[in-house]
């Protein structure tokens, strides 16, 4: 029988706590489908299914932290075909981590909730309506797409005539949960540099034809579909993997496993501090105008802190970008178990010889993080030329 | 549309693009992106909530010219006068 367990929703993940069910026994599920929600240190994460059939029993009550790997509930039906590695990932053995420090559970454990509609809830407006003892099912929404926000959910408790608190812990509150990223993020970079070995190459690229193209196309397109020059710079590393397939995938026991797909993971700074890396899928595959769509989507649900366990768990390759905030070179430290990390800088305008020439260009440093069990600094240098050589026909992107 | 409405609609989309700032202490000549940390991303969502409001689309082009609250105000009033004269 396949049983759905906590997932590994990171290689820094340990434990996690359901926050919502969203089946009950026999909703009939099938492969994709979100049945849970699951609070980890980072963010409210959707999670997904792999099984097909129906719900049997649920194990594990909402509220309550359990480890990575723990049976939550039991599924009656046939399981899919064991897929790639790239899907599933096996939690990181104990000794590995640091340890991280207990966080009060999320409130008392609440009977199953019934299987609404999937509603957007941030996690502090979670937090206040388990503090206020509010049902999330009775608040209406009033954020982005109908999510329910703090505002909502105190407005719901000051309508109720005679509020009923009592709470068994409080919740973790937003300093808590920062400092419990921050743990995370420490961790997780911590263990990169104990067990990656890795070698760093920098490419300055003339991006005067992408920047050009760029402006050009936005002109044509109306302010909702404008498209940003990071999208340029993602699907360039994603094509760039066709060329050297070995800085797209996992070293995971003792040798490298090629990533199913190209799903690119995007660098995303939260605004209280703060780093999520999830992933884009096949980015490879998809036009830029669907990379936009998708980056808007994903930055807007970072920050809100409600991502989808496929979007934690299945990043093959990351790049960060930090050209906005100024600097001109980024020297990254490499996601565990992904084998590579592309760091992008600032457009600086520098002067550039071309045909014995000389001018002024936009140049932005290229930096590859690589892990060097997986590759060579030569096998590093050419996926950094195939990038380069991509952003010089921005048109076939 | 008076020059406080224009100020209110600016702050607001401000506010929804940088949720924990505290707008009453907005430098006004300050560089927006550093004021409130924003990246491109940001900007343009900043671009897209004005353009929602006021039914103004801002050309890339015309960033710099609203790097700075004072800038915004003056850039958004030029527009709609431009709009109003043609």
């Amino acid at each position: 029988m396949p049983d759905f367990l906590m997932p590994s929703l990171g290689a820094d993940m340990e434990t996690g706590t359901v926050v919502q069910w969203l089946v009950k026994p026999g909703d009939r599920v099938k492969r994709g489908d979100v049945v849970a929600v699951v609070d980890t240190k980072k963010a409210a994460i959707e999670v997904e299914i792999f099984a097909e059939g129906e719900i049997d029993r649920i194990l594990v009550p909402v509220g309550q932290k359990v480890p990575v790997g723990t049976v939550l509930a039991t599924v009656r039906g046939k399981e899919e075909p064991a897929v790639a590695a790239a899907g599933r990932l096996p939690p990181p053995a104990p000794a590995e981590i640091a340890a991280v420090p207990e966080i009060p559970p999320a409130g008392p454990a609440r009977p199953l909730q019934p299987p609404a509609e999937r509603r957007r809830v941030s996690p502090l407006a979670r937090r206040i309506a388990d503090k206020l003892a509010v049902d999330l099912a009775t608040v209406t929404g009033t954020g982005p797409q109908g999510a329910i926000t703090q505002a909502d959910v105190e407005r719901a408790a000051a309508a109720r005539a005679a509020p009923t608190p009592t709470l068994e812990a409080p919740p973790p509150t937003a300093v808590e949960r920062q400092a419990a990223m921050r743990e995370a993020i420490a961790a997780l970079m911590a263990r990169s540099k104990r067990e990656i070995p890795h070698y760093y190459l920098g490419q300055h690229i003339d991006v005067s034809k992408a920047a050009r193209w760029l402006e050009e196309e936005n002109l044509k397109r109306p302010i909702t579909e404008r498209l940003l020059f990071s999208i340029l710079l993602l699907k360039a590393v994603a094509l760039a993997t066709h060329d050297v397939p070995e800085m797209n995938g996992f070293w995971l026991d003792g040798r490298f496993q090629r990533g199913s797909g190209v799903h690119l993971g995007v660098a995303i700074s939260l605004r209280q501090g703060g780093l999520i890396a999830p992933a884009i899928h096949d980015t490879d595959r998809k036009t830029l105008d669907e990379l936009m769509a998708n980056l808007r989507d994903l930055v807007k649900r970072t920050r809100a802190g409600v991502l989808r366990s496929s979007e934690m768990s299945d990043p093959t390759i990351t790049v960060t970008n930090l050209g906005d905030q100024g600097v001109e070179t980024v020297y990254g430290v490499i996601y565990p178990p992904q084998v590579a990390l592309v760091g992008f800088g600032r457009q600086l305008h520098r002067p550039w010889a071309e045909d014995g020439m000389l001018g002024s260009r936009p140049v932005i440093h290229a930096t590859l993080a690589g892990d060097h069990r997986a590759s060579d600094g030569h096998r590093g240098g050419l996926f950094l030329v195939a990038i380069e050589r991509l952003l010089q026909e921005p048109s076939t992107l | 549309m008076t020059a406080e409405e224009t100020r209110r609609i600016v702050l607001r989309a401000l506010g929804q693009i940088a949720p924990e700032a505290d707008l009453s202490t907005i430098d006004p000549r300050q560089d927006l992106r550093e004021q409130f940390d924003l990246d491109s991303m940001d900007f343009l969502n900043f671009a897209l909530a004005l353009n929602e409001a006021l039914g103004l689309d801002v050309p890339e082009r015309d960033y710099p010219k609203m790097a700075t609250l004072d800038g915004c105000l003056k850039y958004l009033e030029d527009r709609a006068a431009a709009k109003a004269a043609s």
